[in-house]
């Protein structure tokens, strides 16, 4: 360790004002502070300060999202050879799952610190961590289908128009790997939706090449759901299984990579609650604004399959827990007041299901409903404080 | 029976270093300085000059916008010399004192038989008027403009804070004449906010007693008014520290100044932590000189950890301060993926280190404390961070945006007039984003004081 200061005490000349790399200031400010907690200390104002800073939030987060991303490489795996109709040990099946999730992560990861970096280093910033969190998100919420320059397309619009012109992480208005999500949505729709891009069906890098069985059909469940003919559908898997509450909690089922078990993101959210990092308030009234909207259709909603769907089927399948876990909670762009949080949740909860039950186009309205209500956390915000303004001037003329 | 107010919101945060009751010693330095940035927002004019004689309550210089508004020398001396700076500001007086320590003398005299002009003016013409602030802005009162109410806290829960208790254990009589004064110049209610469960001050008359309970900052008399009465738009409301309060006293009990003063030595790196005499302007080297440790490059403070202004080694103590704490610069410290690692040596108020619950469960203080930020700085990040350790009807993160914007009206709105510094001082302990809390805030008071005054 001590060598290793030694080097960076020695290089780092170079970069400061100056020097001869001073061009690239940001970058070694950036892997600096990785390796060391940067001894800036404060000037005025306390002399002491918790020990928490955006690198230990944003860290806790993606350890919170590893059980969803080793749960969906299995799964990757799973759906594949269940597809091709070949029984191979679990580590094989994993594999397979792994180097087809890899790619995706070191392409968003590549491309969004890349443009980080850039940015960085041009306006003379320090490199900010909130990629760290959206970097990893991305891989979780698209098709294993999806081709890897369209995931390279969509991460650097994202970050580009939806975070840096915005001035960068804590300024964004939209969650960033949503927009990520919803431009690979409209601009490739044909990509990521339907019924081909769930299921990897061809070899990964030779790996697992094998014919599809018959009777293979690659739909979700929610897909299943939106263009069933007839009110009351069963739900199968795409063998042609039924399907069950269980199956969708645990999340052998066809879907976006990281989003299908919804048992491996509740564990990413007890590590979120416990640390205090995502509000439980958020999260809570997610789950229940949905279960209550899905319940309301259940009841007296129109005779659809999608409307029959049972209550608490919505909450286990599609990416609904993946939403109301990690995207909902999104610090920055959800509502900032205590009070707004629940309004926040509850509302993207029944916007989910109402456009999961209303509108046959979109069979997953969890992404379209949180950006939504990213749009309204401002609002819900500017209302609660200004009735604390109000407060204030009442007291003030009484 | 006093009213209790109780929140749970707010932080102790618990150092090792806390004084040992029991004084041991009284220490002036040879010479005493005068700092006029130490009275923040006022413009001095000086009225002495170098060699002039002085004696504990002589006008050293007056603020030019109040010109009644006196600032004395605390003790008796000579005139060492004047020092300016850029532009012919004031920097700092320097007094050789005689070490007789004669006071100019004023009438013993009984505030009860006073009218409020005449107190008004004792307290302007002796100097103490410097001691008694005043919410909106956090300044030194404007004598001027009547308050609406009088707010002392009489204890201190800020880290490593002195316990008023004791430092106030045989001055309870000025303390009272204290509190008949200041009565005198309001027309509305003198406040007295006391810790739940102290029967200290049960004795003292002439107050509207309140019991507080919860962690700091409810000692923060900020946060009192805020409970009770808060201040509305054009309102005023003063505010002075319990051992301020005495300094009146003796002014009318004995006819003299005495700015003598009980100083915790506090803080992880004083080796043995206790109380002292001293006076303000006193050269903190000669307080600490002995008693703290060597091997690291230490931070001084006049104050306490979270609002305490960083001073030198032989810095001039600040004539608000109750107490000197000594902390680790740790410029040396280099933590190889620090924000990877369990690091149970460090205190954090969030989940994401474990020692916030050990703290919970042993009480743990030995956490290593130093100045560094513990990270970069950022955008705000986190939500309801602040609101936590706020026990205010305020958004205090809608209120900051507001600083920083320099918005005025919506800073009016959202409750400016309320806050000090101090009071966000727990805020930016805990910030995520290592934002600077109380220089916006300081900022923005002092920009919505230049618009509106």
């Amino acid at each position: 360790m001590n060598a290793l200061r030694k080097l960076v005490d020695k290089v780092k000349p170079n970069f400061e004002k100056g020097g001869k790399l001073e061009k690239l200031h940001s970058v070694f400010d950036g892997f600096e502070t990785f390796l060391f907690v940067p001894n800036s200390r404060s000037k005025n104002g306390t002399h002491i300060h918790d020990a928490i800073d955006t690198k230990r939030t944003m860290s806790t987060v993606i350890v919170a999202l590893i059980p969803a991303l080793l749960f969906g490489m299995y799964n990757v795996g799973y759906q594949h050879y269940l597809a091709i109709g070949q029984q191979v040990s679990f580590i094989d099946t994993f594999i397979f799952g792994a180097l087809g999730v890899l790619p995706f992560i070191v392409v968003s990861y590549g491309v969004g610190l890349g443009i980080e970096f850039i940015v960085a280093q041009i306006k003379g910033h320090e490199i900010q961590e909130g990629f760290l969190v959206s970097g990893f998100l991305i891989p979780l919420i698209v098709p294993i289908d999806t081709p890897l320059w369209m995931v390279a397309v969509a991460t650097a619009f994202a970050v580009i128009f939806a975070k840096e012109v915005f001035g960068g992480t804590g300024m964004n208005i939209f969650n960033i790997a949503l927009i990520t999500r919803v431009f690979l949505f409209f601009a490739y729709p044909t990509y990521m939706s339907g019924d081909t891009v769930w299921v990897r069906t061809s070899d990964t890098f030779g790996l697992g090449a094998g014919k599809v069985v018959d009777g293979f059909s690659g739909a979700t469940v929610l897909g299943q759901v939106a263009t069933a003919s007839s009110p009351n559908i069963n739900i199968m898997s795409t063998v042609g299984q039924p399907f069950g509450f269980l199956d969708g909690f645990l999340g052998l089922i066809p879907g976006s990579i990281g989003e299908t078990s919804t048992l491996a993101i509740l564990i990413g959210a007890l590590l979120l609650l416990i640390t205090r990092i995502a509000s439980w308030k958020t999260m809570f009234s997610v789950f229940a604004g949905g279960a209550v909207m899905a319940y309301i259709f259940n009841i007296i909603g129109p005779d659809t399959a999608s409307a029959n769907f049972p209550w608490y089927n919505h909450l286990v399948f599609g990416g609904f827990a993946f939403g109301a876990v990690f995207m909902a909670t999104d610090p920055v762009t959800s509502a900032r007041t205590e009070t707004g949080k629940y309004i926040y949740g509850a509302l993207i909860g029944m916007f989910t299901i109402v456009v999961r039950v209303l509108n046959p186009g979109y069979p997953e309205g969890m992404m379209l409903a949180i950006l939504l209500m990213n749009i309204f956390a401002p609002l819900i915000d500017y209302f609660i404080v200004e009735a604390n303004i109000k407060r204030r001037l009442k007291r003030a003329t009484n | 029976m006093a009213n209790l107010i109780k929140t749970k919101r707010g932080l102790d945060i618990a150092i090792n270093g806390a004084a040992e009751e029991g004084i041991a010693k009284t220490i002036y330095s040879q010479v005493i300085s005068i700092i006029p940035d130490h009275y923040h927002g006022i413009t001095p004019k000086m009225l002495v000059k170098e060699g002039d004689s002085v004696l504990a309550g002589t006008p050293l210089f007056y603020s030019k916008t109040k010109e009644q508004m006196k600032f004395v020398s605390p003790v008796s001396g000579t005139v060492k010399a004047v020092h300016r700076g850029d532009r012919r500001k004031l920097l700092r007086i320097e007094i050789e004192c005689d070490k007789k320590n004669t006071s100019v003398s004023f009438a013993k005299s009984n505030p009860a038989l006073m009218s409020a002009e005449a107190i008004k003016d004792l307290l302007l013409e002796s100097g103490l008027w410097a001691y008694i602030k005043q919410r909106p802005y956090d300044v030194i009162a404007n004598p001027d403009k009547a308050p609406k109410a009088i707010f002392i806290s009489s204890f201190d829960s800020s880290p490593l804070a002195p316990n008023n208790e004791f430092v106030l254990a045989k001055q309870l009589a000025d303390f009272q004449t204290g509190i008949d004064a200041l009565k005198k110049l309001t027309t509305g209610k003198v406040h007295l906010g006391v810790r739940a469960g102290s029967n200290f001050f049960k004795q003292i008359k002439n107050v509207e007693i309140t019991n507080y309970q919860g962690p700091h900052p409810i000692g923060n008399v900020g946060i009192q008014i805020n409970q009770i009465d808060p201040i509305n738009k054009g309102e005023v409301v003063w505010t002075i520290q319990a051992q301020d309060l005495v300094y009146i006293g003796r002014l009318f009990n004995k006819g003299v100044v005495d700015l003598e003063r009980t100083l915790a030595i506090t803080g992880p790196e004083v080796i043995k932590p206790h109380y002292i005499n001293t006076i303000a302007g006193t050269s903190i080297d000669l307080l600490v000189a002995g008693n703290t440790t060597k091997s690291f490059a230490l931070r001084y403070i006049s104050g306490n950890v979270l609002t305490g202004l960083q001073i030198a080694s032989n810095g001039i103590l600040d004539p608000y301060a109750t107490q000197i704490t000594v902390l680790k610069e740790g410029e040396e410290t280099h933590e190889m993926f620090g924000w990877a690692l369990p690091r149970i040596n460090k205190f954090s108020a969030s989940g994401t280190y474990f020692t916030g619950m050990l703290q919970k469960v042993f009480g743990k203080k030995d956490f290593d404390y130093d100045a560094r930020l513990l990270g970069g700085v950022r955008a705000i990040v986190m939500s309801g961070e602040y609101d936590k350790v706020l026990p205010m009807d305020i958004y205090p993160e809608f209120l900051i945006k507001a600083m920083i914007a320099g918005n005025i009206d919506k800073m009016e709105a959202l409750g400016a007039y309320e806050i000090a510094p101090e009071d966000l001082a727990l805020c930016e302990f805990v910030c995520t984003s290592k934002l600077p809390l109380q220089h916006i805030v300081r900022e923005a008071l002092d920009t919505l004081r230049k618009e509106l005054e």
